[in-house]
């Protein structure tokens, strides 16, 4: 296997986020948070629960709003003008925690949707590609079957294949096998290396911390809303230099 | 050890037959005992049912099967039955027409309402079954210009200047909407209105063409104004409903705020109250001239109230999708009006079926209100014209237990219809 910590990253930037400040009401989530990501990057972002890992990265695509700073995704100033929003959606994939496939329409149909409506791709053109999407992620054989009849794994794999189909040039992952089962993880894990091998930039929120180990080249560390520490992830593990990151390392990896 | 084995050790040397299961394990008598005599408060209500079945078959069969169906008059079935049970069915057969198709209906044109109605089944097919062709929808764009003029009569070019009308203001709507969808609305609307008061202009001119012999609103009656009241108006307040659905949802205040104050003040007001303002109070509003059609008044009238209605079981089923698939849609870049159209809305109306359902049917039996604001409807019909005539004055049974037929057959159809589209949807396989 490739080790992709070492692979080349540009210098082109792909996403700048500078002193974004985001509130849920009178609560401050994201406080102050700067942060450069260059293409063909993978980051892994970590931290306990409630830090602010799922909204930072849902302000990248806008599902999120944020109050105050600056996010350029892309080279779009992402503003609440929706015409932006729209033009950075489609560039930017997206991976949730519990899949958020169409129910009501097939696999091979939640795959075209976005191309055929949005890019205005024609739908033979759209199939032909969801099906060249499906077999990467290794299930072109349910591409007529419904998200219900499909195991956990195989619809988190479908969701990537989903976001791949609209060729986006960023993805971003939340927690994307924290509602799987063991052996499911690894398939799910598995395509995203593949992924990253092929030089996709990646931000990807997650526990697994083998994963990190072995595709990121930056490891972030959130609490309390804020950056708290980012390095290589060998100098991350072995070498944590907060006090928050030791703890919470050691609370993960202890057993 | 070896002799444990001897002991245990079985070889089958011949296989069993099939058997008949035992009697009572079987058939209708195992139905009946798990069914109905389970247990004893079971077998009590069993029987007290059976008792009242059988009572019912036994009072209501002779008084149908002594029927009599050729008198001219309630006193002459008397006569006839001397006393004995029996119904007056006569009434239908010589008031049928007036049921169907009202007292004023010109009775050389009961064709015309009927070729509607084939019509209009064969228009609302390619909507109800997907499995159609899709060309059919054409006859669905077209049905509701030919079925105005097969109804109302007059010439053609009434309804072919109003359809031209239509498909003008749409292509322009089509046209201007790149310069922003309000703009594109209003230019549509202005561009149809131009067509039809040209259309409007030029009719008399034309006025020899397909003429049908024309009948007023008002001699409109029996169970097709309750057919015509409830098509038009479950069909256009289904997308009025989603409109308004949507507009509560929205995060712009003054689309919220409309919807929020229409639905909230037509549902606390009785359709009674709604009828009435349609029929008498409507007129101070509008200037004297503007005659506004009755048949028409109603129609906005019964449809504000049942799109409110629809609105809120729309609303559930916008509330019960998981906050993940808005998101999901946006994600990959749809804007809003495409996440409503291929995301949201096929998946809440599916949960909607059985509440939309509920308030078709009920509008639909609701149109028989109008009779209050004396339209006569198929109950305005029976209570007026017919039950006051001296020949059938005291025919109740017969009267409305038909009426209360086609309603149910209606209503049936509609509630079977649905179920087995819900069948059709079932895509989450739970
Ligand atoms: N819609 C909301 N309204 C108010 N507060 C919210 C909302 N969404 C999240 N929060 C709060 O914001 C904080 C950050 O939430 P976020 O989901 O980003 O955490 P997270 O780091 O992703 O946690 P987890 O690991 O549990 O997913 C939490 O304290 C949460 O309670
Ligand atoms: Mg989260």
């Amino acid at each position: 296997m490739v080790d992709t910590t070492q692979m080349k990253v540009s210098d082109e930037i792909a996403i700048s986020i500078e002193k974004m400040n985001k509130w849920y009401g009178q609560f401050h989530v994201l406080r102050d948070i700067d942060l450069s990501v260059y293409r063909g990057e993978r980051i892994v972002i970590a931290g306990p629960s409630g830090s602010g890992k799922s909204t930072l990265i849902r302000c990248i695509n806008a599902l999120e709003e944020h109050q105050a700073g600056k996010i350029v995704v892309d080279g779009v100033h992402l503003t609440s003008d929706l015409k932006n929003i729209d033009a950075i959606r489609s560039e930017v994939g997206m991976c949730f925690q519990h899949f958020n496939l169409f129910p009501h329409l097939t696999i091979l149909e939640n795959c075209t949707l976005a191309p055929i409506w949005v890019r205005k791709i024609p739908k033979k053109q759209a199939e032909e590609t969801a099906m060249h999407f499906l077999e990467k992620v290794k299930i072109p054989d349910q591409a007529n079957k419904y998200p219900g009849q499909l195991s956990g794994g195989q619809q988190q794999r479908v969701a990537i294949a989903r976001s791949l189909c609209m060729k986006p040039r960023i993805m971003l992952f939340d927690e994307p096998t924290s509602a799987l089962d063991p052996e499911m993880i690894k398939e799910v894990l598995d395509t995203m290396v593949e992924l990253a091998e092929e030089g996709m930039t990646m931000l990807c929120v997650t526990h697994e911390m083998g994963f990190a180990r072995q595709v990121a080249n930056r490891v972030i560390f959130m609490d309390q809303g804020q950056i708290v520490e980012q390095n290589e992830p060998e100098e991350f593990f072995n070498n944590p230099k907060s006090e928050r990151t030791k703890l919470f390392l050691s609370q993960i990896l202890g057993h | 050890m070896s002799d444990m084995h001897s002991h245990l050790a079985f070889v089958r040397t011949e296989m069993l037959a099939q058997q008949e299961p035992p009697i009572k394990e079987k058939g209708i008598v195992k139905w009946a005992r798990s069914n109905l005599f389970s247990n004893w408060v079971n077998s009590v209500l069993t029987i007290v049912a059976l008792y009242v079945i059988v009572r019912l078959i036994f009072s209501a069969g002779p008084w149908f099967l002594n029927g009599i169906w050729d008198t001219s008059s309630l006193a002459q079935c008397r006569e006839i039955l001397d006393g004995a049970r029996g119904a007056c069915f006569s009434v239908l057969s010589e008031r049928w027409q007036q049921l169907l198709f009202g007292i004023a209906y010109p009775s050389d044109q009961y064709w015309r309402p009927t070729l509607a109605f084939v019509l209009m089944l064969v228009a609302a097919a390619p909507v109800l079954f997907v499995a159609l062709p899709r060309a059919m929808l054409i006859i669905t764009g077209l049905f509701p210009f030919v079925a105005y003029w097969l109804l109302w009569g007059g010439t053609i070019m009434t309804s072919v200047f109003v359809l031209i009308g239509v498909v003008v203001g749409y292509l322009v709507f089509t046209k201007a909407e790149r310069f922003g969808f309000v703009l594109g609305l209003v230019a549509g609307l202005i561009a149809a209105v131009v067509v039809w008061k040209i259309g409007g202009a030029i009719t008399p001119a034309v006025d020899g063409i397909m003429v049908l012999e024309p009948v007023a609103s008002r001699d409109m009656g029996g169970f097709m104004l309750n057919m015509m009241l409830g098509v038009v108006c479950i069909s256009l307040s289904l997308p009025i409903g989603i409109m308004l659905a949507l507009g509560r949802q929205s995060h712009m205040p003054i689309i919220k705020g409309i919807s929020v104050v229409f639905i909230e003040f037509i549902r606390g007001v009785p359709l009674i109250t709604l009828l009435f303002v349609a029929s008498v109070v409507l007129a101070y509003f509008f200037p004297p001239e503007t005659n506004m059609d009755l048949i028409l008044r109603v129609i906005i009238m019964i449809t504000m109230f049942s799109s409110a209605y629809i609105a809120e079981v729309i609303r559930g089923g916008l509330a019960a999708l998981p906050k993940g698939q808005y998101e999901a849609a946006d994600s990959l870049g749809l804007d809003y009006a495409q996440a409503m159209r291929l995301i949201i809305l096929p998946q809440a109306l599916k949960i909607s079926i059985p509440g939309i359902v509920n308030v078709a049917v009920g509008l639909f039996k609701d149109t028989t209100l109008v009779s209050v604001i004396s339209m006569f409807d198929l109950v305005g019909m029976i209570r007026g014209p017919i039950l006051a005539s001296t020949e059938w004055n005291g025919v109740y049974w017969e009267l409305y237990g038909f009426a209360a037929l086609l309603f149910f057959v209606t209503c049936y159809s509609i509630s079977q219809y649905s179920q087995w589209l819900e069948r059709q949807l079932r895509t989450d396989h739970r």
